[in-house]
């Protein structure tokens, strides 16, 4: 059986060597990426490859949509949408943020290998970014406790850690988190001063 | 009633204005409503949303439910559009080359001549044109291709996928030679000058629909009270959007960081009808260049439906007239009735027309009498009758 080829359209160079790993991981592929936005739609076409995977959020979407409808009736199709009876894998690819375009006419279970690799690839960066937001978040959190904190020591005279018991215990008494008692006590604080 | 949240689609573009203003402005709040806002990349990915889910509702090109309906997508759920959102607000736009070409030959760059434009471009665009649109399912494809069908470059005419925010760039490096794209994307192509402004869409078509709302049929169909609530908030924003006075706010609003993220002064250019046309700053008023109201801009006819269809139809290889009749059930004018009675909207007796015979200003009959359309002429003079009757 003669290897797939399969492009990666992805800018982030280090996304990109991911997702090849996990793709040369399940089977003897040729993989190819393309990082380069310009002329995109002809060097699809140049390599002809069976399937085409990029990122859902990627704007240069719209060009293979294009190249998933144009093939005249005498030319093989560049690339197609992953089979419209596979609704399941359609889904699974779209929910963990990868689309696929293959080929017409390649067989079901030749497809399934590839695209679960790079659906777990994408996983991945989805846990990431999420993981990111959180710390994110977290930093802020604290940033605004810190000085609701500075507040509450310098109006009440009290020290660091009274300052935070204060805190914790109106968070606990109306239910609230922390961060939200203490964002409002900085609003407040600025309406005042 | 109870507060409820909907997640709604929105590519960043001047005409999710009555997405982003209706949850800034209060106009959701008013029915019960959050709009959580959900900036999308792609037309692909829009589709994608609403098809698994993602999204509750999106502001689509108005052609795409159709080539849904067609099957020129993936296997999803069937959408439906149950209003126009906008009419108006394409422009075309050539390269800096072609602009120097057309003034050495006299060209006046007036932006509302479609003729003069076509055979002008024809003498110096040396029987190639490569034109850049956002998808292939939009109402910019179906203006160049009807611009162009009459022209000696039409055999030369070659239409091709651009990402909106991609195609400044790609004039300037001769990816393509024109383009014909959404503000604030051709005044981008300005301000970098990258190209120059040719030709308004409505030059082209009096009345061309450009985006609507659209849901999936399930959701339309088993939250009707919902759906009602969310194109009363639009609606209601549409018809502020149009109120004289109001379009500098609305592009200060969608300018804004977690909206399109621009300067308001580029927005506001598209919303004012007040047009740079070129680099040195050459300007152009253009009446109502983009419309979200008035003279029954929201009104999804049936026989739009099925002008498109053939249109795809035309160019995908699929029997034109079982497209028309699939496309006329994605418009939802029973919904539009159903829901936007209430909110006070006139509502023509008719839900399908001939299109492309209004040159003026024209009264139809309507549930309270008597409503005003808007020209919706070709500049050909084309018109198009869906061959079925409304059923």
């Amino acid at each position: 059986m003669a290897r797939l080829s399969i492009i990666v359209v992805e800018r982030d160079r280090e996304r990109a060597l991911k997702i090849v790993d996990g793709l040369v991981a399940s089977g003897d592929h040729l993989v190819t990426v393309i990082a380069e936005e310009t002329g995109l739609a002809r060097r699809i076409a140049e390599q002809k490859p069976d399937i085409v995977l990029i990122d859902v959020a990627n704007p240069s979407r719209d060009v293979l949509e294009e190249l998933a409808l144009v093939s005249g009736p005498m030319e093989r199709p560049v690339a197609m949408f992953v089979d419209r009876s596979d609704e399941q894998m359609t889904r699974a690819a779209i929910e963990a943020g990868v689309s696929a375009y293959v080929v017409d006419g390649l067989q079901p279970e030749r497809i399934k290998p590839i695209l679960d690799a790079a659906i777990a690839r994408f996983h991945m960066f989805q846990k990431m970014r999420a993981e990111l937001a959180a710390t994110k978040a977290a930093l802020e959190d604290r940033k605004i406790i810190d000085r609701a904190k500075a507040i509450l020591m310098k109006a009440r005279g009290i020290d660091e850690e009274a300052a935070y018991a204060l805190l914790r215990k109106t968070a606990m008494d109306q239910k609230r988190r922390m961060a939200d008692i203490a964002q409002q006590l900085v609003m407040a604080a600025g309406l005042l001063s | 009633m109870t507060h409820q949240t909907l997640r709604l689609g929105y590519v960043p573009l001047i005409d999710a204005a009555p997405l982003i203003v209706a949850q800034e402005l209060g106009f959701a709040a008013e029915e019960g409503l959050t709009f959580d806002m959900i900036r999308l990349q792609s037309w692909a990915q829009s589709r994608d949303m609403l098809g698994t889910g993602g999204v509750d509702a999106a502001h689509m090109l108005v052609p795409m439910p159709i080539a849904q309906a067609l099957g020129l997508g993936p296997a999803y759920p069937a959408f439906d559009l149950v209003m126009v959102l906008s009419q108006g607000g394409q422009a075309i736009a050539i390269s800096a080359a072609l602009e120097r070409a057309l003034r050495d030959v006299g060209h006046d760059f007036a932006f509302d001549n479609p003729v003069a434009a076509r055979d002008s471009l024809a003498l110096v665009a040396g029987g190639r044109l490569r034109v850049g649109v956002p998808f292939p399912f939009s109402t910019h494809a179906v203006l160049v291709r009807h611009w162009l069908q009459a022209s000696p470059m039409a055999a030369g005419l070659t239409i091709h996928t651009v990402p909106p925010p991609r195609m400044a760039e790609a004039l300037a490096t001769g990816e393509v030679d024109a383009f014909c794209v959404g503000e604030p994307w051709a005044s981008y192509a300005v301000e970098t000058a990258s190209g120059a402004l040719l030709l308004a869409g409505r030059s082209i078509w009096g009345a061309p629909p450009e985006k609507g709302l659209v849901l999936t049929r399930d959701f339309a169909e088993r939250q009707p009270e919902l759906t009602g609530r969310l194109m009363r908030a639009v609606w209601r924003t549409c018809r502020w959007l149009d109120q004289p006075g109001n379009r500098g706010t609305a592009a200060e609003i969608v300018s804004r960081p977690e909206y399109l993220n621009l300067p308001p002064e580029l927005s506001e250019r598209g919303l004012l009808s007040r047009l740079h046309i070129n680099a040195q700053g050459e300007t152009r008023a253009s009446q109502d260049f983009i419309r979200f109201h008035a003279d029954g801009t929201n009104f999804p006819w049936r026989s739009l439906a099925a002008f498109f269809a053939q249109r795809i139809a035309v160019n995908h290889g699929v029997d034109p007239g079982s497209a028309m009749a699939k496309a006329m059930g994605t418009f939802r004018t029973d919904l539009y009735r159903q829901h936007l009675r209430s909110a006070g909207a006139d509502l023509p007796g008719a839900s399908s027309r001939v299109e492309g015979t209004m040159v003026h200003p024209t009264a139809v009959a309507s549930e309270k009498g008597q409503m005003i359309l808007c020209p919706d002429a070709f500049f050909d003079g084309m018109t198009f009758e869906p061959p079925f009757a409304e059923g």
